[in-house]
């Protein structure tokens, strides 16, 4: 079975005009075509699978996925009642669905599926999945917007996403259902009345769509808070979507990129935009945010500067990384680099005067890895205690998957490869706690390959993390 | 005919878990209970009310959110299942619910005529929102009256939480004069949490109640504040602060609906009856009742 990729990406707008009533304004009508020709799109191409995150679907405890095989019932929406109701039937892929879920779990995420008779379907996701998969031709799976969440954990969602894809081999069009702007007229106004709300939000939407149409997705998310801030009612905390489609599309910036139709809805800004993962041969980012792997932590709840509540979340995002490097350990050091030493930036910093490898003849001896991030020092499911030494709950698969995430990068460094290991013995600081969690990541991943393996129980390492392994592997040849 | 009048004036907090906890026969799936302290305070609140004769209630709820004005239920029947998007796992409810519907056009009619944006939800195939079905069973399990239920617009969000009191404070005004005009007696609810920071996470036991607690100790100084308030009659102070407990409290009063009830009660100087409060996933609740007949029996 070939990898699983996303073949395309689509952003849609949420509100039911342009399935109800298409014909009351051109606007609405013209962003009609676009949804047809965006179906006639995704007919025509390879896909397998619809994902659809989905704005007008909130959520506290973490994320919800959709996991009803055959969700039905009859969508009336809260504010555009009049405009009549919108049955549906959709064709839930379920087992996707759950091994989402799972990998959300294993990335360090909270969140859960849903199947239940009755289920509220939101208006973003019936109207994209009338539009955009009429037939019901091709399964979909959706997930929530949780309220909470900020870039972390929303890119991180998308991260567990693409697990699945990739695993199961999935050929998927990744679809965000939202607004660009989403400032909407309060009163009520005849269909001929419609234009963007303010010409802020038009100017702001353009910037947008120029971007889009750049294939400059990763620039958007970016821009994300400050998008928030010019174009979006504050109710929510962030232009988030941007966050989980760019995620989906591994952070890109070389996308091609397409502006099907750009109208207003009620004074909301409306898009369909196609992202066809193919480069457009330009665009690199011009600036990068940490990319990070896993989630740990807790949320933010409001963004807004403005509030002495919100500034102390701006403060914890900030300065995260600072503040992690001062909590998760002892001082960092510049690796050594004596006569074959094998250092690289994409691992962490020792926390003493050692290199990260050192190659000896045909064979490369690692130091002791951990799971702390390269740059921001922090560690992937949490440490395992406070600068009090309060114990925390953590994620030991989490760090498991970091550990051998940064052997596979100090490997690769040194021209070798993870599936050169020969032999490898595993610090656990909680034998019992820690050791099935540990043994299922490595069944998965070097468990695979096969090297020799010793595992020790020990009292502590010298930063606040579960387990270390310390490694020797054969050089390429 | 007589002059109508609110009768009481009440804060009926809609978490789904007191649902979820008391295993009604509508609602689908079943708890070990929890929340009791909340509840016996609903239960206190049904009694206090027991004796006094009314003809409607009046509900504004939070989780019919509107953008485009305010709206109100415009059909006399409502049957349907209502499941909660956030906690499906707790409240699936299947409900049968009556409409005043010539009070709600009353409301509606004042209010466009001053200015308000309004309108009224006609859609058979309309899904009555969580909060109301989860207030209403509440403060009348019997469902034996007919309700007014009037969405929340989301005027804090759009504009500001002084926008928000400015159209809200006009709508209870609206609402009273209406109620007063209509001949009928009506209990008014705002279906609303105080402070409103949930946790993130469930317990594996959603009623496991030594996981319940307040969030914070900020969120509880807000609660028992307004709740001091409450209690001493001084709800121009609740108006006067309402900008800062929605930002720092993140409080649920966002909605308009306590804005709405003090203004229809006329901002009243006597104390509240406070029947209980909680917290519900983080969020703090109470019960509250503002005893309107009793204050105008003692008045005269």
């Amino acid at each position: 079975m070939s990898d699983g990729e996303i073949i395309g990406s689509y952003i849609v707008p949420v509100h039911p005009h342009t399935y109800l009533v298409p014909e009351q304004n051109p606007g609405w009508a013209n962003l009609r075509a676009a949804f047809d020709e965006a179906a006639l799109r995704i007919k025509n191409s390879e896909a397998d699978l619809l994902i659809i995150y989905s704005t007008t679907w909130p959520s506290i405890i973490g994320h919800q996925i959709q996991a009803d095989p055959n969700p039905e019932w009859v969508m009336v929406d809260d504010d555009f009642h009049d405009l009549g109701s919108i049955p549906y039937s959709f064709n839930i892929d379920a087992e996707f669905a759950d091994a989402w879920n799972k990998a959300n779990h294993e990335r360090g995420l909270k969140s859960r599926t849903i199947n239940y008779y009755g289920f509220p379907i939101d208006v973003g996701s019936v109207v994209a999945l009338k539009l955009l998969n009429p037939d019901n031709a091709i399964p979909a799976v959706i997930v929530s917007s949780n309220v909470y969440a900020n870039r972390s954990e929303t890119s991180v969602l998308a991260k567990a996403c693409l697990d699945v894809v990739r695993s199961t081999g999935r050929k998927a069009i990744a679809i965000t259902a939202m607004s660009l702007s989403n400032r909407m007229f309060t009163e009520n106004i005849e269909p001929e009345e419609d234009k963007i709300h303010s010409l802020k939000d038009d100017e702001w939407n353009n910037k947008i769509l120029e971007l889009m149409g750049m294939g400059r997705l990763e620039d958007v998310g970016q821009l994300s808070r400050t998008i928030q801030k010019q174009i979006r009612v504050q109710k929510v905390v962030a232009f988030k979507p941007m966050w989980w489609l760019s995620a989906m599309n591994d952070n890109r910036n070389d996308l091609t990129g397409e502006v099907l139709a750009y109208e207003p809805i009620h004074g909301a800004g409306a898009a369909v935009i196609h992202l066809d993962p193919t480069s457009c041969g330009t665009g690199d980012k011009e600036y990068d945010e940490d990319d990070v792997e896993y989630f740990h932590g807790d949320r933010s709840v409001l963004d807004s500067n403005d509030s002495e509540l919100s500034s102390i979340d701006d403060a914890v995002e900030m300065t995260e990384e600072e503040i992690v490097a001062e909590e998760n350990g002892p001082e960092l050091w510049e690796p050594t680099t004596a006569d074959g030493s094998v250092n690289t930036d994409s691992a962490p910093k020792p926390v003493g005067a050692y290199p990260h490898a050192r190659r000896v003849g045909d064979l490369l001896y690692l130091s002791g890895v951990g799971p702390r991030q390269a740059g921001t020092n922090s560690i992937p499911g949490g440490p395992i205690h406070d600068e009090n030494d309060e114990p925390l709950d953590y994620d030991i698969k989490a760090q498991t998957h970091a550990v051998i995430d940064n052997i596979t990068r100090i490997l690769e460094e040194a021209g070798s490869s993870l599936d050169q290991v020969i032999d490898v013995t595993i610090f656990l600081v909680d034998m019992k706690r820690d050791f099935q969690g540990y043994n299922e990541v490595w069944a998965e991943t070097l468990g695979k390959i096969g090297p020799a393996r010793t595992t020790l129980a020990i009292r502590a390492l010298p930063t606040p993390i579960a387990v270390e392994m310390k490694v020797i592997a054969q050089l390429s040849e | 005919m007589a002059k109508g009048r609110i009768v009481a004036g009440c804060i009926a907090p809609h978490p789904p878990h007191l649902v979820y906890a008391e295993n009604p026969d509508q609602n689908e799936p079943t708890s070990e209970g929890g929340w009791e302290q909340l509840r016996w305070g609903y239960e206190r609140l049904r009694e206090s009310l027991s004796k006094i004769e009314y003809d409607v209630i009046v509900i504004l709820s939070p989780h019919w959110q509107t953008y485009v004005g305010t709206h109100f239920l415009g059909l006399e029947n409502f049957q349907s299942l209502s499941v909660d998007p956030v906690f499906p796992n707790l409240f699936r409810y299947h409900y049968d619910l009556n409409i005043d519907v010539e009070l709600a056009k009353q409301i509606h009619d004042k209010a466009e005529k001053s200015g308000l944006t309004v309108k009224m939800m006609e859609n058979p195939d309309f899904r009555v929102d969580y909060g109301t079905i989860t207030t209403g069973h509440l403060f009348n399990p019997k469902w034996d009256k007919p309700l007014v239920v009037i969405s929340s617009n989301r005027s804090t969000d759009y504009y500001s939480a002084e926008v928000m009191q400015e159209m809200m404070i006009e709508l209870g005004r609206i609402t009273r004069e209406t109620i007063e005009e209509s001949g009928k007696k009506a209990i008014i609810l705002a279906s609303n949490s105080l402070s409103h920071r949930h946790f993130t996470t469930e317990s594996d036991i959603p009623e496991d109640m030594s996981k319940e607690h307040i969030t914070s100790h900020a969120m509880h100084l807000w609660d028992m504040r307004i709740i001091d308030y409450i209690r001493s009659g001084q709800t121009q102070r609740i108006l006067n602060e309402m900008p800062e407990f929605i930002e720092q409290a993140i409080a649920e009063s966002d909605g308009g609906g306590l804005s709405w009830l003090i203004s229809a009660l006329d901002t009243p100087e006597y104390p509240a009856i406070l029947h209980g409060y909680g917290t519900i996933i983080g969020t703090g609740n109470a019960v509250v009742e503002w005893p309107c007949y009793k204050h105008e029996e003692d008045s005269q």
